[in-house]
């Protein structure tokens, strides 16, 4: 793509159609892995991504265990691939970040404290990746928690704003990404107004940034809503189709 | 949490809540900062920061590579950190943990964002040759705050950085006598919040970082745009929290700036 190229155009259109406040198109499935206690699967524009959660189980190696809470492990990957050029499959630093804020974005909804000396394992899988993976990955990394039964205080939904030319937008795309000015992650548990990862790069003033902060976190809200569809379409079709069996 | 940190806990969250904290300090006073540039002769640029109690050393070294293919007329940054196990009983010797991976790029992050750096000065042939700056952060000692004192350390590192005069003949790089500054456009200052029972505290040190549920790192450029963040920890923080540390962030940034004249 050459550098005169824009990203938005004068009428407030992207490259992909969509307008500044506006979501990519979200598709998520619960529970689509049969060997993992809890998973699901997200697809936010070109992102293909699972998430699969195992525990709460005996840790191993078992001296990680704690005495007072469950352990929390996570761990982001991307498939070699999942991106332009062949990424190595070794994880990378960038992942090594990644799995770090992920897990401590999921941390804060989940009731550690009622599973002493057990362990939880989320284990994240890029298939392919179109710019704001690591959100993606957190809400779909959520859903695999509540799929897995374990007790929560809200889910995680999670949505990136950034910053294109003059223009704040949400749901950053890979280009966008790349070539903005911005990019300002965040992850949110809606009903408890918390903010559970955020991160930024680029360039922005203090009011921009609260204009982002809060345009992601309306985005996070969106996403939120198309989770819990996604929770009731695998659980009250179970159910109804539970009550026709008998 | 063991029972007795939980205590404390108790301890340093009521005394925030009164404004007050352990060391005496207010909720947005930072500790004294001290820096000294230029300590580790045999690097191409140093500084050694002392804040508080927390002491950082960081070296740079410059070296001719190739540039990244999607950057093939600008020079290459590469920040490394350690946490050397005589900084703190709790480091242990071995490969880089998520920790210091973690610090190593909130670093980073700070100074490519703000492009501190111009680093089109940085190369010598498009697409073919560059300087390579390496930026290692070593720990000397732990007493809280790694990621501030660290990102100072650096910056003030890259400012005192010499970068050797060179010529092309033939298609090899050829050294020359003297040394040129490295050319420095930036120098982003990065801020660090702790959240103790739902109050946010500037730059903590050990004993509050061991209870603080959260961490909010804030960097900001010259100009007062934030140009970096990175929140840890596994807490939250509200919306409104967010907003009122990128200001507080902002002011801070300045006082150092000025102390440092920067």
């Amino acid at each position: 793509m050459s550098k005169t190229e824009k990203l938005i155009d004068k009428k407030g259109v992207r490259q992909d159609g969509r307008k500044f406040d506006e979501l990519r198109s979200v598709k998520i499935d619960v529970g689509v892995l049969s060997n993992a206690d809890g998973s699901a699967y997200i697809e936010q524009g070109k992102n293909k991504i699972l998430a699969a959660v195992f525990g709460p189980r005996e840790m191993h190696p078992k001296h990680l265990a704690l005495q007072d809470r469950m352990v929390l492990r996570c761990r982001y990957h991307m498939a070699p691939f999942s991106v332009q050029e062949r990424k190595s499959p070794a994880p990378s630093r960038r992942e090594i970040e990644l799995s770090k804020v992920i897990r401590e974005a999921i941390e804060p909804s989940i009731f550690i404290d009622n599973y002493p000396r057990t362990g939880i394992d989320i284990f994240i899988e890029v298939l392919q990746a179109d710019g704001g993976t690591r959100c993606a990955s957190i809400s779909a990394a959520s859903l695999a928690v509540a799929d897995a039964g374990i007790p929560m205080r809200d889910l995680v939904s999670s949505c990136a704003a950034g910053k294109v030319e003059d223009t704040v937008i949400l749901d950053l795309m890979d280009t966008e990404d790349k070539m903005g000015v911005a990019d300002v992650p965040v992850a949110l548990m809606p009903n408890l107004n918390a903010i559970t990862l955020l991160q930024m790069d680029g360039i922005l003033t203090t009011d921009e940034f609260e204009t982002a902060v809060n345009l992601a976190s309306e985005g996070c809200r969106k996403i939120y809503a198309v989770q819990k569809e996604a929770l009731k379409v695998k659980y009250v079709t179970a159910k109804e189709e539970e009550a026709e069996e008998e | 949490m063991s029972i007795v940190t939980r205590i404390r806990q108790k301890q340093i969250a009521q005394l925030i809540a009164k404004g007050t904290r352990l060391d005496g300090r207010g909720p947005t006073d930072y500790r004294e900062t001290k820096i000294e540039q230029g300590i580790i002769e045999r690097a191409e640029g140093s500084a050694r920061v002392l804040l508080g109690r927390t002491e950082i050393v960081v070296g740079t070294k410059v070296e001719t590579g190739e540039p990244f293919s999607d950057t093939p007329n600008e020079g290459v940054l590469t920040v490394n950190a350690e946490l050397v196990p005589l900084a703190s009983s709790t480091f242990e010797p071995g490969p880089p943990d998520e920790n210091s991976i973690e610090l190593a790029r909130i670093v980073d992050r700070g100074i490519r964002e703000s492009k501190a750096i111009d680093t089109e000065k940085l190369c010598i042939e498009p697409g073919k040759s560059v300087f390579v700056i390496f930026v290692d952060v070593y720990v000397l000692n732990h007493d809280g705050n790694l990621i501030d004192a660290s990102a100072l350390a650096a910056v003030a590192a890259l400012l005192n950085t010499k970068m050797p005069n060179y010529e092309v003949e033939e298609g090899t790089v050829k050294i020359k006598p003297g040394y040129t500054p490295l050319p420095m456009r930036k120098r982003p200052i990065t801020i660090t919040f702790a959240k103790i029972g739902d109050k946010l505290i500037v730059d903590p040190w050990l004993e509050e970082e061991q209870v603080m549920d959260s961490r909010l790192s804030i960097a900001i450029d010259d100009d007062g745009s934030i140009c970096a963040m990175q929140k840890g920890g596994a807490g939250y923080f509200t919306q409104e929290q967010v907003i009122e540390a990128a200001k507080i962030a902002k002011e801070k940034a300045e006082e150092i700036r000025k102390k440092q004249n920067w």
